[in-house]
């Protein structure tokens, strides 16, 4: 299985998914913004961090980038498309998801590790995972999920949200949201459920020595379902 | 040609800086305001001397990159 991860300037978990993707069996290759074409993939990853500095809109400029021309291109012909953190953010700004992320409810950088409920499971991110809850991490400044009423009915009708922030027993209250997200939506799909835009990063829940191992679950399954 | 844009927060969306700069005011004594809501301001200079070209251009500019129009609105308040 082969992937791209798009790294921008100001990325900075783009090494660290390049290493998880790397241990569960995917063949990795670093895009850098500024080029045309997207090697051949299987899956994308737009990785965490603060492009461009998240002047104007987080995720905004990293929208307009030359490669992600190429990118939306390939989600729309079906390709495997995951945004992480800040690549949720470059997702929704491209369209791709419905939605925005707004700053934090609080107006705090959160750091910490989440659990999440697994809301859909007819699709290749969480076909097969066993669990109903995974535990994540999530580090973010604009993690509050927003969009409109008309938009809501719309992914709710798709069943297009694909986690809720939850506590470990898959309880979904506004007490676990971190960050005031509507409904507690820490990721969602577009229709198709080819693109997948998430606030938590699974690639870092991949080795027993630094963390839990929820991520390595989902890596491995990812990479199953894709075959 | 110097066009200015002012891009708000629409009606629904909270605004939580807007509402901690409205409590700080309230802490200073400012306290007969009912409500803050904090947007952005952009001055661009452009080479187009036509005004109605100019504008529609900028229009082009907000609609694709300067607003996110699920959250925001936009205003051309200014052509000189």
């Amino acid at each position: 299985m082969k992937s791209s991860v798009i790294t921008f300037p100001g990325s900075n978990c783009d090494r660290d998914m390049h290493i998880a993707l790397k241990k569960f069996g995917f063949k990795n290759k670093m895009v850098w913004h500024a080029d045309a074409d997207l090697p051949k993939s299987d899956l994308v990853v737009l990785p965490g961090g603060f492009s461009y500095g998240d002047y104007l809109r987080c995720g905004s400029m990293a929208s307009k980038s030359k490669i992600m021309q190429s990118v939306i291109n390939f989600a729309n012909s079906g390709g495997m498309v995951m945004g992480i953190c800040n690549g949720f953010q470059i997702l929704v700004e491209t369209g791709l998801v419905p939605g925005v992320l707004l700053r934090n409810k609080y107006l705090e950088f959160i750091c910490k590790n989440v659990f999440v409920k697994i809301n859909d499971k007819k699709n290749k991110y969480f076909k097969n995972v066993n669990n109903e809850v995974l535990e994540f991490h999530i580090a973010h400044n604009e993690g509050n999920y927003f969009c409109t009423n008309d938009q809501l009915k719309e992914i709710e009708d798709n069943n297009q949200i694909a986690i809720y922030y939850c506590d470990e027993k898959g309880t979904i209250e506004d007490q676990f949201n971190p960050n005031g997200s509507i409904k507690n939506i820490a990721g969602i799909f577009n229709k198709e459920k080819n693109v997948l835009g998430m606030m938590p990063h699974p690639e870092r829940m991949i080795d027993t020595s630094l963390s839990g191992e929820d991520g390595s679950l989902f890596f491995k399954n990812l990479i199953n379902n894709l075959k | 040609m110097k066009i200015s844009v002012i891009i708000t927060l629409k009606k629904d969306v909270l605004d939580p800086q807007g509402k901690v700069i409205h409590q700080t005011l309230d802490g200073m004594g400012f306290d007969d305001i009912n409500e803050v809501r904090q947007g952005k301001y952009f001055e661009i200079d452009t080479n187009e001397t036509d005004k109605k070209k100019a504008k529609a251009k900028v229009e082009e500019m907000c609609k694709k990159l300067l607003t996110n129009l699920v959250i925001e609105n936009y205003k051309i308040i200014d052509l000189k």
